[in-house]
Parts: structure tokens; sequence; C-alpha cells
């Protein structure tokens, strides 16, 4: 067993975390928040052609280190301590994740493109019924001659108005729910038939409604695997969720200590009340089991179907219960200052609460670890 | 000992359950149904139509303009405002300042300023809280200087509810630097359109512009508006927050919030389940139902004491702990009920804009919502002060 981590994933680490200790100060976000766009491409552009980070963990015969998981973790835990609003985990982790399982020539055109940062992807996997159920889809792919046509509503698809290619999940036969026929396609964000509403999320993201209208796709477009591929590519952007999540605990502890030192009320620092020294070291608990499921779950991405969601499960379950009681907990240590949008913790709880439910809420992973690992 | 209404009970819920369904402003519905922020002129619409009927300050004294109502009938009513999910009307001027003026103020204070809160002419907001003195309001610093019949007020105040709308400010200002911390405060009543007053917005995670900072630089306030002695202005505020403390657990509205959680969760569908039907999900409800009905027993018998003439005393802040994380509670499970559609931001329609949020209509305010309700474990006395009132009140440690 090595859990240490190589001298290539510690240069990367820093070379992530200078960069962004740079250009992710807390006005710099909110000047990309309220921009127009949402956003300041020039960063993806530092990230991908600049400084090479993208191609981390992409092959090395497509122009990648021949890294994976592991490095994917160690960039979502940079990119939470600064709660970015890069959409590395919809281009990177589910794109890039999705493209290097199914390979072929697609994914031989289409990784350099992701690596050089011209291509940018959403992962359009949810629809309004569906909750977190990836196989309840009503979206349609309808094969028509050599490609498909595809008919249907996704739901609140992060980074849509940003992407060059939608990662779109359909239905090519088989009734809503049923797992036969669900399949993965990538689809250029621009071809005719799609429209989409977009709209600013709760934190910090822009998101759309995308709606599909006889979009037609060419047979290429289909990434193989069906609904064993997209689980797959789900519980890799979950465990991206639980790394992000591990860098915005351990920020949003250290910022409250830090608050709780300067703050003084009946003459002393706050910090040096018990009641608020313990919640403290039980948020120190939780934020260490957070970094701990998110370092087993990645670990386990590559194994077997089983064991990977087992483990992704338990981990996503884990993580979202307690990075609930982190964020709740740093709010209330804060006081009021902590409601408002004037200090950075607010906007950490933001992210961290939508995290919370995003790729399956506690509930949805206690309920798919219990039907893996017990027998009534 | 009953649990039941009498006859006359059940007829008064009727009448008042007639009345609301009349007469609730049919707008400030509409507003509500689609999740809108709501303005001045909504808050006071409700308030306007209570005022003319008489009920609007159901707790005061009747000599004041209070309804007489026995503590059974203040129960409906407050059980049948949030079964019709009215708003709650603004408590600074009728829950808060007005029972602080008719108990504390001076003959002219009561007749000039308790029939203005009572029709909504004047808007108040508590000036209480200031960036050093949040928990540890005692320590607080804006300074009231005596100068002939005036006092020269200088200081900065902290989340002031809605303090962009207030036509007046109950304030707690130091009147003597050199008395311990509570006995240097006096209680001022000050005119927001004073000279001197800059009200600054500060802005809430959900994107609401709901509290304010309060600069006060040399404002003369008449010290005829001063309420109860000099530099006995702690005795107010402690009546104050007391008082604060037991309307804050509520109890009624919560109720309601569970009910709309229920009819929700029915239709809301889990795969080929309803919401409601997933065990995990009716487990919450059903936990946060009972621990409801604790709070409201509690309450009730903190209601009785008081109709039998005691408190309330520090068991209020029992209330208050359990109110404010049922309140918390309630909002969580409201986010997760709307899953992915907890994420769009919707800030309500625009000027001539119609278009429909994003989502199911009862999902657009979940998160912002959630956000908000943090602040209910935090203001009126944090629950961490709370726990140290128990302690130090009840237990005597």
């Amino acid at each position: 067993m090595d859990l240490s981590t190589t001298e290539t994933q510690d240069m990367l680490r820093d070379t992530l975390a200078k960069f962004l200790a740079d250009t992710y100060g807390f006005e710099a976000r909110q000047k990309m928040i309220d921009s127009p766009e949402g956003r300041d491409p020039g960063i993806w552009k530092a990230l991908s052609s600049e400084l090479g980070l993208t191609c981390a963990p992409f092959a090395e015969e497509l122009g990648g280190m021949g890294g994976g998981a592991i490095e994917n973790m160690i960039m979502m835990e940079e990119l939470g301590k600064v709660i970015a609003i890069e959409p590395w985990l919809q281009t990177v982790v589910a794109g890039g994740g999705a493209l290097s399982a199914a390979g072929g020539p697609l994914a031989e055109a289409t990784i350099p493109q992701i690596i050089s940062g011209d291509c940018l992807i959403a992962f359009a996997y949810a629809e309004p019924q569906g909750r977190y159920n990836l196989a309840d889809i009503g979206t349609t792919a309808k094969q028509d001659g050599a490609g498909f046509v595809l008919n249907g509503h996704k739901a609140v698809v992060y980074a849509a108005p940003w992407a060059t290619h939608l990662l779109v999940t359909a239905r090519t036969g088989g009734s809503r729910r049923e797992r036969d026929g669900v399949e993965l396609f990538l689809v250029d964000a621009n071809s005719p038939g799609i429209s989409r509403r977009d709209y600013p999320t709760v934190d910090g993201f822009r998101a759309s409604e995308v709606y599909l209208e006889n979009v037609a796709i060419p047979g290429e477009a289909l990434l193989a695997g069906g609904i064993d591929l997209i689980e797959q590519v789900a519980d890799q952007c979950t465990m991206a969720l639980c790394a992000e999540a591990t860098g915005i605990a351990r920020t949003m502890l250290a910022q409250t200590v830090e608050y709780t030192r300067q703050r003084k009320q009946f003459g002393q620092p706050i910090g040096k009340f018990q009641s608020l020294q313990h919640r403290m070291a039980d948020m120190l608990v939780e934020a260490e089991q957070i970094a701990s499921m998110s370092l087993m779950g990645t670990l386990r991405l590559g194994e077997d179907a089983v064991v990977r969601k087992t483990a992704v499960s338990a981990a996503k379950a884990k993580v979202a219960r307690s990075l609930k009681f982190v964020g709740q907990s740093a709010i209330q240590t804060h006081g009021g200052i902590g409601i408002t949008m004037e200090l950075g913790i607010g906007h950490y709880f933001k992210r961290s609460t939508m995290i919370e439910n995003q790729f399956g809420s506690a509930d949805y992973h206690l309920e798919r670890y219990e039907a893996l690992t017990m027998v009534d | 000992m009953d649990l039941e209404f009498s006859a006359e009970d059940l007829a008064f819920r009727d009448e008042v359950r007639t009345f609301i369904a009349e007469n609730y402003p049919a707008q400030l519905r509409g507003k509500q149904d689609e999740g809108e922020e709501l303005d001045k002129e909504d808050f006071l619409s409700w308030h306007r139509v209570l005022a003319k009927k008489g009920w609007v300050a159901p707790a005061w004294p009747v000599e004041y303009g209070g309804t007489g109502w026995t503590s059974t009938q203040r129960y409906i009513w407050s059980e049948e405002s949030a079964r019709a999910d009215c708003i709650r009307l603004l408590p600074f001027g009728l829950t808060m300042v007005g029972p602080v003026i008719y108990t504390f103020g001076t003959p002219e204070q009561k007749a000039h300023f308790l029939p203005r809160i009572l029709s909504g002419e004047d808007w108040w907001c508590q000036g209480y809280s200031e960036p050093g003195s949040g928990s540890d309001l005692a320590s607080l610093r804006t300074r009231a200087v005596r100068d002939g019949d005036h006092y020269v007020v200088n200081g900065q105040k902290t989340w002031t509810t809605l303090a962009q709308h207030a036509d007046w400010g109950f304030f707690l200002v130091r009147t003597d630097p050199d008395a311990k911390q509570q006995e240097g405060i006096s209680f001022l009543l000050i005119d927001m359109k004073s000279p001197g007053i800059t009200v600054r917005p500060i802005i809430t995670l959900g994107g609401e512009h709901e509290v304010n900072e309060v600069f006060l630089e040399d404002v003369r306030v008449p010290v005829a508006n001063r309420v109860f002695e000099e530099n006995k202005g702690w005795t107010c505020a402690k009546f104050l927050l007391a008082h604060e403390r037991v309307g804050i657990a509520g109890v009624a509205s919560s109720k309601r919030s569970i009910e709309r959680i229920k009819a929700i969760a029915q239709t809301e569908m889990d795969g080929d389940r309803s919401l409601l039907a997933n065990p995990f999900f009716k487990r919450k409800v059903a936990e946060l139902e009972i621990d409801l009905a604790a709070l409201e027993y509690t309450e009730l018998r903190t209601i009785a004491g008081m109709a039998a003439g005691r408190g309330p005393g520090p068991e209020s802040s029992v209330l208050k702990i359990k109110g404010s994380e049922i309140q918390q509670r309630l909002t969580e499970l409201t986010l997760e009920m709307a899953g992915h559609y907890g994420a769009p931001y919707f800030r309500g329609f625009g000027e001539g804009d119609n278009e429909h949020p994003i989502g199911p209509a009862w999902a657009n305010r979940a998160a912002p919502t959630y956000y908000n309700t943090r602040k209910t474990t935090i203001y009126g006395g944090s629950n961490e002060i709370q726990r140290n009132v128990i302690a130090k009140m009840v237990l005597g440690l």
C-alpha cells in the first residue's frame, strides 16, 4: 500500500494552487460571476494551453501525461479551495472520462481539443422528472440512417452556456427508467435544433435548460457503453465533487478558525469559548473524513462496477453529511456576517450546499449502497 | 385540563377563517404563490386590513388597541393565519417597540406612537446590534451625549432589518460611558429621516436586501423620545428580548411548512413512486412533525404560564432553540425535494418580464430560503447565547 503522491502530482498541485492564488481572489471571482458571460475565458485558456494542466488525466498517446482519477482529485481539491467556477468536472472529468473510456476516432479527435482548451463540454444527464436516477431518461435518440435524431429536455446543465459540446444521455430504445437503451452521445453544441434557456446558479456557475428538437447527429457521436458507461462517468464526477468538497471543507474550517481568532466578544476572541472550540474540533473531524472518503472512492474508480459503485456511494453519502455539518457550523460560528455576500465564507457555503445533492443526495447513495451490500 | 376547543372557540375559529378567506389581499397571495420577494406595500396591505378590523395587535392590552382575546383565541388566530399562509406581520412595531412603549413609555409617547403602529403609518426598525457588539450586545458603543433638551447620537448599527423602509427606529445607545456596561444604556426612539442618518444595504446569501448598516452622525434626538429613565434602557432591552423569543418559535408557520412539504412530496415523483413514498424522506417528515409537536406543547405550556402571570422567563430560550432549528430543517427538506432544481438562481420577475421560473415554481426559492434561514439560529440572541441563558438562569450554573 502506498498513499503518497508522486513528485509530478505534487508539482501539478503547486502549479494550480499558485495560479489560483493569483487569479481567484474574492473580488476577482465575483467580477467573473457578474460579467455577462459569467466567467473569465482567459482562466481556462491558462489552465489548458498555457499551464498544460488539462493534459494531466489523459493518456500519453493522446497528448496527455498518463494520469487519471488521482490527478483529477488533486485538481478538484485545489479548485475547491477557491470555489473556482471552471468547468473541470464537466469538461475534463465527464467529457474526458467518457471519451477515454469509449476510445475510438471521436476520442482521438476530441481529447487533444480538450487538452488545448478549445473543447468545452457540459454534461447533460439530468432531466426534469428524473431526480438522481441516471436511467430515468425521456430524451429519445432515434436511429436515422447512419445517424440519430435527438428529442427531449435536459435539466440544469451546468456550464452549457459556455460549452462547445454537450455530453447527452438519451434513449435509443426501452421504456422510461429501463436501464437498457440509454446511450451517451457527444453532440456539437451548435447543432441545429438545440435551444437553451441560460441562467445563473446559486453557487456562481451558469447553467441551462437544454431543449433538443429533431437534432440530427452523426452515428460517430455515439459513445458505446450504454448505462454502464454513463454510471462509470457519473461515478467519476461524483468523486470529483468529493475532492472539491475536501478543498472547500478545509478552507471553510481554516477561515472559521481565523475568524474566531479575530472576532472579539465579551472581552476576548470568541475562539476562546469552549463551545466554539468543540464545534471547530468537530468540523476538523468531519473535514478529515471527507478527505479520507474522497481518497478511498477515487482509488476504487478503476475497479469493477460493484466495488466501484459501493465505494463511490459510501463516499458521497458520507461527504454529503459531513459537508453539511462543516458548512452549517462555519456559518453559525461566523454569525450574521456569514449569511452575507460580503465575506467569502458564505460563498463557500452556497457551493458546498449544492455539492451535497449533485450526482445524488446522501439518501440516494445510501440506498444504492444498501442495495449493493446487503441482502434483506 | 382540556385539549379540545370549546364551542365558543370553534365559532371563533370559523369567524377567523372566514375573515381571512374574504379579506386576504389577492395581489399579495399571487406574489407569495410565485415565490416573489415582497415589498413594503405587500407587508402593509395585510397589516392595514387587520388594523381596520382591529385585529392587528392581539397581544396588546385592550386600552391600547388589543383585541382582548383569550390565550386560546390568540393561539387559534396564529394557527389560522399560518394555515391560510398569511404573511407574518413585521414584528418591529407590533411585538417589539409597541409593548416597550405601553409598558415603559410616557403618556405622550403612548398617545403619539401606539396608534401609528397599529395603523401601519410608521414603519419601525431595530437599532440594537453593532459591528463590534453582536452576542455581547451590552458592549455597544453608539454614543448619545446630552445637549439641552436633545441627545446628539454618533455611532453605527448593523443587521437593521428593513431599515430602508423605516420611518422610525428604536435604538440602544450609551449615555454613560463610565457606568458598568448594562447600566449606561438608554432606549431612544429616532426619526429615521433625521439629518445624519445613512442606511447602507447588506445583501444576504439569497440575494435579498433585508438587512442594513445604519450610520448615525451627529443625529439630534429630542430627550422626549427617550423611553424609560436615562441609563435604564437595558431594562427595556431585556423585556423586549424575552418577548421576542416567544414569538420566534414560529410553531404555526412551521406547521404550515410541513403541510406544504407533504403536499409537494405527494405529487413530486421519485422514480415510480411519489417522493413521500420514499421511506427515507417520509421518515424525515415524520421526525420533524414529532419535534414540532414537542415544541408546540412546550409553547402552549409557556403561554399557559404567562396567562397565569408567570414569565416569559428564561424558559423561552427553549422555544427559541428548538423553533429555529426546526425552521432550518424545514428549508433543508424543501431544498432536498427540489433536487436538480435547487440550483437555478431565480431573482423574481423583472420589469415587463413574465417568463416563468426554471423548474417547478415552489423550487425556485428553495436554496435562497435555505441560505437565508441560517439566520434563525443567529438572530434574536444566537442559540449559543440561549444555551448560556439556560445554563445560568435556569440551571443556576
